[in-house]
């Protein structure tokens, strides 16, 4: 192995050192949200006879909420595991300082910092799939099958990558006096608006809403999963969910580790 | 080398070359220049203009080779936060290439030295100010640099961590560590370093083993006489006192700059006498690097 790969191996065996000692913290976070939106809206909600008969077509609201609810996952994790460690390490602990000084060149310190939140993605996916498949009332099961694995691992990994490449970006360019509007301004925004509790398709009686939300990474990433997990549901066609997933990864990737050499050389 | 931020020149210009093995101290004001100078030379701040080489290796174009080769110490404390005092040292051994068993080996080696066994498996935050700096030095040495940066590694710290820590630094540069430090105590460069470069607004003004720069920039003793009164024929004395170069007064207070070795003070006291002049403080201040330095960069205020 050359000096660099071990330098970045060993940088992100440093990260994976930090995970297992904060696994519980890592899962309270992973889970607790796609926990209780299923509870409410998968179990309280037709245990109780409120809203939700069925999403469109007559598939149930929790085949809708599947895919959606990882994306989210996904999402938030990647977000979470590279933006919010950064934007400490650059103003409060300046630990960012000493790891740029590994012999490596600077922008191989980001791409490590993508790999390692996109790996925390897959694994909270993971953690994520069997809550929001196995938590619902009865009757309310979800139709969901793995139709092709090829394109559902594709979606899985750039999705992932993805979302660590605006956790990097959004790292590299917040302030971190204004950490707090985060998920105000971003994480919120994205996520309601991430068609996850909706298929893209059936937003054309809100034709602006539905071009606007083309701005936001995570609709690609539900319906790049939608695509390979409920089929039978609408979907945005298959080459534009998957070459905006992994046209968008690489170009968020190049802005994303521009930014963060910017920053920590001066 | 020169580095120009917007309109401010930080380092304007400097020339400097440090020996292997050598202790060399860089000696300036606050905003002299010595953290740019220190940040160019190992990689994170880009030369406006100029070159500079570390074992050989260019900082501009070889960067991550240069990086192999140096430890830093930086001001702030930089350690990681999300690792246990053991963890710090192993996983820096492992960014350089070092083998899991001898990255293992030399955190253990570097806490006996540093006198951190008992607090190997702390996190970092549980540490005092003195043991984290002590942590960050052992750290930079994990890998066996051929050069190590220490940027002002004593400032901000109690006086028995800073003795401590000159030990520490002291082992080192009897090791042959070849070591650049900056700093703004005159004592601690005089304690510490083989030569020294005394740097204000991005350039070298002396350059020097501390000896060298006391006999070249500061032969003037300075000594200073209070009294009660007016003071205006005590300074007309004073000037025409031999070996005395220079006359200040301030308040109530008479300052005499003179390069003869004695006797200055004792004829000024003995002129007070004489003109009716209770004397309230007299002081003397030898050569020292603190009266090169004040010659060198002025007594301005500096922020």
């Amino acid at each position: 192995m050359s000096a660099e790969l071990k330098t970045f191996a060993a940088l992100l065996a440093r990260d994976v050192r930090v995970l297992r000692r904060n696994f519980g913290q890592f899962l309270t976070r992973t889970i607790m949200q796609p926990l209780l939106f299923v509870f409410v809206f998968a179990y309280v909600f037709p245990k109780i006879g409120q809203g939700f008969h069925g999403g469109p077509r007559g598939v149930s609201f929790t085949t809708v909420l599947v895919p959606g609810l990882i994306a989210v996952a996904i999402n938030f994790q990647g977000i979470q595991a590279v933006a919010l460690p950064l934007v400490q390490e650059f103003s409060v602990s300046k630990e960012i300082e000493d790891r740029v000084l590994a012999p490596v060149p600077v922008w191989a310190v980001g791409l490590e910092k993508i790999v390692a939140g996109a790996m925390q993605s897959l694994i909270a996916a993971g953690v994520v799939f069997p809550i929001v498949y196995l938590v619902h009332a009865h009757g309310a099961a979800p139709s969901v099958h793995v139709h092709d694995p090829a394109l559902f691992a594709f979606a899985l990994l750039f999705s992932s990558l993805l979302a660590a490449a605006l956790g990097l970006f959004i790292g590299t360019v917040l302030d971190p006096r204004k950490v707090t509007l985060l998920f105000a301004v971003v994480v919120l925004p994205l996520t309601f608006l991430g068609c996850v509790y909706y298929p893209w398709a059936d937003l054309t009686p809100i034709l602006w809403l539905k071009v606007l939300v083309l701005f936001n990474p995570l609709v690609y990433m539900t319906e790049g999963l939608r695509t390979s997990l409920t089929p039978e549901l609408p979907h945005m066609a298959i080459w534009a969910s998957m070459l905006a997933l992994l046209g968008g990864s690489l170009a968020l990737a190049l802005v994303s580790l521009h930014t963060f050499t910017r920053r920590v050389v001066t | 080398m020169r580095k120009v931020y917007g309109s401010l020149v930080a380092v304007d210009g400097l020339e400097l070359e440090v020996g292997r093995g050598e202790f060399f101290g860089l000696l300036g004001p606050n905003g002299a220049g010595k953290s740019t100078t220190i940040g160019m030379l190992t990689t994170t701040v880009f030369p406006t203009g100029g070159r500079a080489f570390v074992s050989g290796l260019d900082v501009r174009r070889q960067a991550a080779e240069v990086k192999r080769q140096i430890g830093v110490v930086s001001q702030a404390n930089t350690l990681d936060r999300a690792l246990t005092v053991w963890e710090n040292l192993y996983y820096h051994g492992r960014f350089f290439g070092v083998s899991r068993a001898k990255a293992s080996l030399r955190a253990d080696e570097l806490l006996e030295q540093f006198a951190l066994t008992e607090r190997a498996d702390a996190m970092v935050l549980q540490l005092s100010g003195g043991l984290a700096q002590r942590l960050m030095i052992a750290r930079a040495l994990v890998h066996e640099p051929q050069v190590l940066f220490l940027d002002e590694p004593t400032s901000g710290i109690d006086p028995q961590t800073r003795i401590n820590l000159w030990r520490i630094l002291r082992d080192l540069q009897e090791q042959g560590q070849t070591t650049l430090l900056t700093t703004h105590y005159m004592e601690e460069a005089d304690a510490l370093c083989e030569r020294i470069a005394i740097i204000d607004h991005g350039k070298a003004l002396a350059v020097g083993s501390p000896a060298e720069l006391k006999q070249r920039h500061g032969d003037e003793t300075l000594l200073t006489v209070t009294v009660e009164g007016d003071t205006t024929r005590l300074a007309e004395r004073a000037e025409r006192l031999d070996g005395v170069t220079a006359v200040e007064r301030e308040g109530a207070t008479v300052r005499v700059r003179t390069t003869a070795s004695g006797g200055v003070l004792a004829q000024l006291m003995q002129a007070a006498g004489e003109l009716g002049l209770p004397v309230r403080d007299a002081t003397s201040l030898p050569p020292s690097l603190e009266t090169v330095f004040l010659n060198l960069t002025g007594r301005e205020y500096r922020e």
